[in-house]
């Protein structure tokens, strides 16, 4: 039998009730896998990691699978802020400055050894980690990653965006580790 | 070869300015001069304006820490070429840690402006009548001059390396 159909994969329902000409799922969910699938990720590549990340966003890799491939150059308009580089202390405020440019709801992936911890460059200059400066919600080991390690930390942002619920952000919690930042 | 070998060079210094300068050494064929900074703004100025010598570029402007040399301890250190005649010359000019300062270059090469900005970054070296002697590379906000061998090299924010995880 000749398929006419590709074999593209959509994304599946959520879990819900189902009947004759109806499905229920809660609002939560159903704007998680939304979201989920179409995140606009700002790449903050400041080194050797935005060359990973560029293999990445190539056909061969294809991010875009992911709902991602509208990159996005200005931070008002994106969801994920993908640092991946060494980020100098006199860079820590551009970053800082461009996170908080974000709208919530937005999530931030540290890509690679300096990213996370300052890497090889432990010294005077370099940001030891942006998590001194900025939250951080995926990290990704290496030096650099992997593109397939860059697809499995975005694949983990993907994970926390359809579970977390629409009024996370407005958790004492959360509101508590942006203080904890000194983000209001 | 440059058109000027060291030693006529050297003479014709030692002509001008005699017990001003003492020869350091020739390493790699770059002859090496030091001299105090009561003697630097003559003896820079007379280099690049001599006719005969001409060296009008500054390739290079930079410092050095040596915390033994007790009165000595920072050095200051410029690298002229001259391009008419091939030939390059290094000074150095060591001074004291407690009175770090010296003559601005930047009467005779705008050039200095920025390599002066980075000595003073990096090694606090305060360059008299500098147009605008503020840091350059470094965050603004940082109290410290970090190539002064007094400064740790590591990072003490680093949490990664501490000795607990590693059992020690």
């Amino acid at each position: 039998m000749i398929h006419l159909m590709s074999d593209i994969e959509l994304v599946g329902a959520p879990a819900g009730v189902e009947g004759a000409g109806f499905f229920a799922t809660s609002l939560d969910k159903a704007v998680g896998i939304a979201r989920a699938n179409s995140l606009w990720p700002l790449p903050f590549a400041t080194s050797c990691c935005g060359i990973e990340f560029m293999a990445t966003m190539s056909p061969h890799y294809d991010l875009a699978r992911f709902g991602a491939e509208r990159l996005s150059f200005s931070p008002r308009q994106a969801d994920l802020l993908m640092v991946m580089g060494t980020i100098s202390k006199k860079m820590g405020p551009v970053l800082r400055q461009v996170y908080l440019q974000m709208a919530e709801p937005r999530w931030v992936l540290a890509m690679g050894a300096c990213a996370s911890s300052g890497g090889i460059f432990d010294t005077y200059s370099v940001l030891q980690g942006i998590d001194e400066i900025i939250p951080v919600d995926v990290y990704i080991p290496g030096c650099p990653p992997r593109p397939e390690a860059v697809i499995d930390g975005f694949m983990q942002i993907q994970e926390l965006v359809k579970t977390e619920t629409l009024r996370r952000r407005d958790t004492p919690e959360y509101q508590k580790l942006l203080a904890s930042y000194g983000i209001l | 070869m440059g058109k000027i070998t060291n030693e006529e060079l050297l003479a014709k210094i030692n002509a001008k300015f005699g017990d001003q300068l003492t020869v350091v050494g020739e390493p790699f064929g770059l002859l090496t001069l030091e001299t105090t900074r009561e003697n630097i703004s003559g003896i820079l100025s007379w280099l690049k304006t001599e006719p005969s010598l001409q060296f009008i570029y500054l390739t290079d402007l930079t410092g050095i820490h040596y915390p033994e040399n007790a009165g000595k301890e920072i050095g200051v250190i410029y690298h002229l070429h001259s391009l008419v005649n091939n030939v390059r010359i290094r000074i150095k000019v060591f001074l004291d840690e407690k009175d770090i300062h010296i003559p601005t270059a930047t009467t005779l090469w705008d050039g200095a402006n920025w390599m002066e900005r980075e000595t003073y970054d990096f090694f606090g070296v305060l360059f008299d009548g500098h147009p605008d002697l503020r840091r350059i590379l470094n965050v603004d906000d940082m109290t410290a001059f970090p190539m002064r061998k007094e400064f740790p090299l590591e990072d003490p924010n680093r949490v990664d390396k501490k000795d607990y995880f590693f059992g020690r």
